[in-house]
């Protein structure tokens, strides 16, 4: 080519210079463990979930969802919602409402009528599973999706364990825990009622299981010798609520007594309440701080009526039924401690809700276990003393709640196949956490938490109608749309967009992101200003 | 009317795109066809914030004249790092002219269109903030007041970069320069009248006057898409930091944009015909010190004795842009 006067070289574009030479740090796209994910204790992918339901993609997150736990519906009205105690939102504003999105995900798969993916090929192994409380149902469900064929035998005549006779209609309605019991069932699992297992070896045994799981939950309700007159009416709070599912309702009276400061006493109160009690009144040697029973529920407990006498024992019962309740003052250390002050209440009835004990007779005679506290020990692995005995929920070491139950099956079930394969499950190694100062707040929008509506009072009062209400869809969404995404890139194009160097390829929807090495000469802006704390700066070698 | 931010989308307009935006709602450099007007290869420093400043603003005019678009540029950094003979990372065409003389060269471009009837080609001067508040202040204020047909942009990163770091008149009081040493009774920069250029111009009553800064794309491209929208001598003034001649980290360019705004020392906002038409509003207050800290051009205002009254000059000079444009969202009380 003919160049023009003084020009010696061909124009070039600087494409030719890989100034990426320049970096001594490179920027690398993680995955860091969102702290919702980190506390739940189902193990679910919170975030993952959420990141579907945001774009409207309502089943896919449920797909998401139960591939942790099959019963959202359930969660999103009975969990304790951790997740939301940890939420990086907390930090900023309110924590997102991940319970509440659950249980909106959770109906809809009921209204829809999704189903779980067909069970992959049969691995031909048997698995006994005794008790259909949620970690059998979970385990089942588990076990069932890894292949292996599945029987459990429950002694009562539903399934659904604690969250059928222990937690009431009005804060779980029955229809939504059997919808999702069935969705389990209909994978192929075989479950038999009213076939109470007494001695586990023997059923093993008697059907050629290959392995069990064992999730008896904790059923006799605990006792304290109080004197009591032979005429008083002193009932146990498991007894009470489990009679709730009868066809007989329980007696109480007009002025019922509950003693105990834990979630049961809190339900059974509010059950009082409902079936006509015109008093019902709690118990509790603590103050409102030390009590066990989460505040929400107190505070529930309290708009519907119920009283509360802190800081009380009850020392003697009357034929008449008249209590002798003893005051107590907290000592130095916050241990309630007996003042010599004493006041009589008037009860028609009295109800213990001081806590279950399991029931391990179905363990008599094997080998190797070992009981400590009550509870069945178990390995990290969650098998007893016993191989191939294991067991989970709240007949194990745990917190008793019906998350951890669920994530006991999940676990369990991991470990059943390992151990049927003849290896033992590794889990995967966690990430590194990704807590509030991994985030760039700036990003986001000050959006307050959307509360759930609530029952009237009245209708709480008389009536065993679900108290608290779901979220609409467009709630829902917003709700799910509050979530910062900690951790894991939510493709907002910031770093594509901030990179001096044009050093960031964008993939595509869905696709997220990748370095463009040549180029880029390691600033770090797009680590900084990342919202969500998706890219870390690393050494380059040299 | 203002950039009118979404909100509620998790992030909204605030971050370059965001998969819940529909793709209208998102910026020019959020698309994955995006032109990069100043391409990759360029030799500006890590985290340049000019650099970015340029490619932002470029990309947006491309769009807005469909690439019919051709640069007068200063020189300066700008022009260094991305023109070393024979490489160029401009994808359009692009004329170096001298350091004082871009808004003259633009302006003669504009006309040898006009002669040749090429109506759809638009032109763009480009300079920094030497080039711009400086040396070729009189040729701008010349094509303000001839209202010829231009877009000038001016990089302001507040000191002659391309040369090391000598103090120009946008450089702020009190910084250290490689011409104002932090020594004898008023260490760095002098607290000086200022020379505000955006507010020179809009004294011409030209049709568009605006200030942006990196931090806020959104906002940036908004301003340029209305710009390349119109007619005559448009001006826009884009706060663009720079991490060595500030003497700060490389990754904190965004940071320290968005700080410059969010403590009111630069003022985001946009005039027509020498009448302001909307202010960006600091979303959350922070002092002064939370700018300067992070900036080795002040470190001698902090240490073991902090020079206090000089923070407070500073800060009161922040305080008068919040008052002088409105900057908060309440007002008054
Ligand atoms: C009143 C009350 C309210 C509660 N509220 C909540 C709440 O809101 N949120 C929460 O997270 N947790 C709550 N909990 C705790 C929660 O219900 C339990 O932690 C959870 O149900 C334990 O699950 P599991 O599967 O271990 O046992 P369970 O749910 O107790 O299920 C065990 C099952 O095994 C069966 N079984 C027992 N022995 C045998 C045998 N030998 N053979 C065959 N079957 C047998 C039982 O009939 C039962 O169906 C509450 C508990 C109570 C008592
Ligand atoms: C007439 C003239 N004087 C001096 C110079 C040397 N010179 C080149 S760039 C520059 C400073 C540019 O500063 P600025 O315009 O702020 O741009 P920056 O490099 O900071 O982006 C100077 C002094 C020159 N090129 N021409
Ligand atoms: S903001 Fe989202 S990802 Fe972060 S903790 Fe909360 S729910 Fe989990
Ligand atoms: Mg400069």
């Amino acid at each position: 080519m003919e160049k023009p006067f003084a020009i010696t070289l061909d124009v070039g574009s600087s494409l030719a210079n890989h100034t990426g030479s320049w970096r001594t740090k490179r920027p690398l796209y993680v995955d860091r463990l969102p702290p919702c994910n980190n506390a739940c204790p189902a193990g679910e992918n919170i975030q993952g979930w959420l990141f579907h339901a945001e774009a409207g993609n309502y089943e896919a997150a449920w797909r998401v969802l139960v591939q942790d736990n099959p019963m959202p519906a359930v969660m999103g009205r009975v969990c304790y919602h951790p997740c939301e105690s940890s939420c990086n939102r907390g930090q900023f504003d309110e924590a997102v409402g991940i319970n509440s999105v659950e249980r909106f995900l959770g109906d809809e798969a009921i209204k829809q009528g999704w189903k779980f993916d067909a069970p992959p090929k049969a691995s031909g192994k048997k698995v006994l599973i005794v008790g259909a409380g949620p970690s059998g149902l979970s385990a089942a469900y588990h076990l069932a999706r890894l292949g292996h064929q599945v029987t459990i035998f429950e002694a009562g005549p539903f399934a659904g364990g604690m969250m059928r006779f222990g937690i009431p209609k009005y804060r779980l309605p029955r229809e939504v825990l059997e919808a999702e019991i069935k969705r389990i069932l209909d994978m192929g699992v075989v479950l038999k009622l009213n076939s109470r297992v007494d001695n586990i070896l023997d059923s093993m045994k008697s059907a050629g299981f290959d392995a069990a799981f064992l999730a008896v939950g904790a059923h006799i309700g605990k006792r304290t010798f109080i004197p009591a007159g032979s005429a008083a009416k002193v009932l146990d709070a498991v007894g009470v609520l489990h009679s709730m599912e009868g066809e007989e309702k329980p007696m109480l009276g007009r002025r019922v007594v509950v003693y105990g400061g834990g979630n049961t006493a809190i339900d059974v109160a509010r059950t009082a309440k409902r079936l006509g009690a015109t008093e019902a009144i709690i118990v509790y040697r603590r103050t409102r701080e030390k009590m066990p029973a989460h505040d929400f529920e107190v505070e529930e407990a309290l708009q519907e009526g119920i009283l509360i006498k802190w800081l009380s024992t009850i020392k003697q019962v009357s034929d008449a039924g008249a209590l002798t309740i003893e005051k107590m003052a907290l000592d130095d250390k916050g241990f309630p401690q007996p003042t010599g002050e004493f006041e009589t209440l008037e009860s028609d009835s009295l109800v213990l809700a001081l806590g279950q004990d399991v029931d391990l007779s179905l363990l008599n005679g094997v080998p190797g276990l070992e009981i400590k506290d009550g509870v069945v020990q178990v390995s990290p692995a969650l098998m007893t003393g016993y191989p191939g005995i294991f067991a989970g929920g709240d007949m194990v070491p745990s917190e008793r709640t019906v998350t951890v139950a669920v994530g006991h099956g999940k676990k369990a079930a991991r470990n059943i196949d390992a151990w049927l394969l003849g290896s033992s499950y590794e889990a995967a190694p966690k990430h590194e956490l990704a807590n509030y100062e991994k985030l760039n707040p700036w990003y986001y929008n000050d959006a307050p938490k959307t509360m759930r509506p609530m029952l009237e009072t009245l209708r709480r009062q008389s009536t065993f109608d679900e108290v608290q209400g779901g979220l609409d869809e467009s709630s829902a969404q917003f709700e799910a749309r509050r979530c910062m995404s900690c951790g894991n890139c939510f493709e907002c194009d910031n770093c594509y967009g901030v990179c001096p160097d044009n050093a960031v390829i964008k993939l595509g929807p869905g696709k997220r992101f990748e370095f463009n090495l040549d180029y880029c000469k390691g600033c770090g802006i797009c680590v900084s200003e990342c919202p969500c704390g998706a890219i870390k700066m690393v050494p380059e070698e040299v | 009317m203002p950039f009118q931010p979404v909100k509620f989308y998790q992030t909204g307009t605030f971050t370059v795109g965001n998969r819940l935006l529909a793709p209208e709602e998102r910026t020019v450099q959020a698309n994955m066809q995006r032109t990069n007007g100043l391409n990759s290869g360029h030799r500006a420093c890590q985290g340049c914030g000019e650099a970015l400043g340029a490619r932002y603003a470029i990309d947006a005019a491309m769009r807005a004249c469909n690439n019919q678009l051709v640069a007068a540029n200063a020189t300066g950094c700008l022009e260094v790092f991305s023109t070393p003979y024979p490489e160029t990372s401009w994808q359009i065409p692009w004329i170096h002219s001298l350091f004082g003389n871009t808004a003259a060269v633009a302006t003669g471009i504009a006309a040898a269109l006009k002669v040749k009837g090429r109506r759809e080609v638009r032109v763009v001067a480009q300079g920094g903030d030497g080039g711009t508040t400086d040396i070729g202040f009189g040729c701008l204020s010349g094509m303000f007041e001839r209202n010829d047909d231009v877009l000038y942009i001016c990089y302001d990163n507040e000191a002659y970069m391309n040369t090391g770091v000598q103090r120009s008149s946008a450089t702020p009081p009190a910084a250290r320069t490689a011409t104002t040493m932090p020594v004898g009774v008023e260490p760095g920069n002098v607290f000086g009248q200022g020379k505000n250029v955006p507010q020179i111009a809009m004294a011409h009553n030209i049709p568009y006057v605006a200030t942006a800064t990196v931090a806020d794309l959104h906002d940036l491209e908004y301003k340029v898409t209305k710009a390349m929208g119109m007619h005559g001598a448009r001006y826009i003034h884009i706060f663009v930091p720079c991490p060595l001649g500030w003497g700060a980290a490389s990754n904190d360019t965004i940071k320290l944009a968005r700080l410059a705004r969010e403590t009111g020392l630069f003022a985001v906002y946009e005039a027509e015909h020498g009448e302001v038409t909307s202010v960006s509003k600091i979303r959350k207050r922070v002092p002064v010190e939370e700018y300067l800290k992070l900036q080795k051009r002040f470190v001698h205002l902090f240490g073991k004795t902090p020079a206090t009254e000089t923070i407070a000059r500073i800060q009161a000079m922040a305080d008068r842009n919040i008052r002088k444009f409105g900057l908060l969202e309440e007002e008054g009380v």
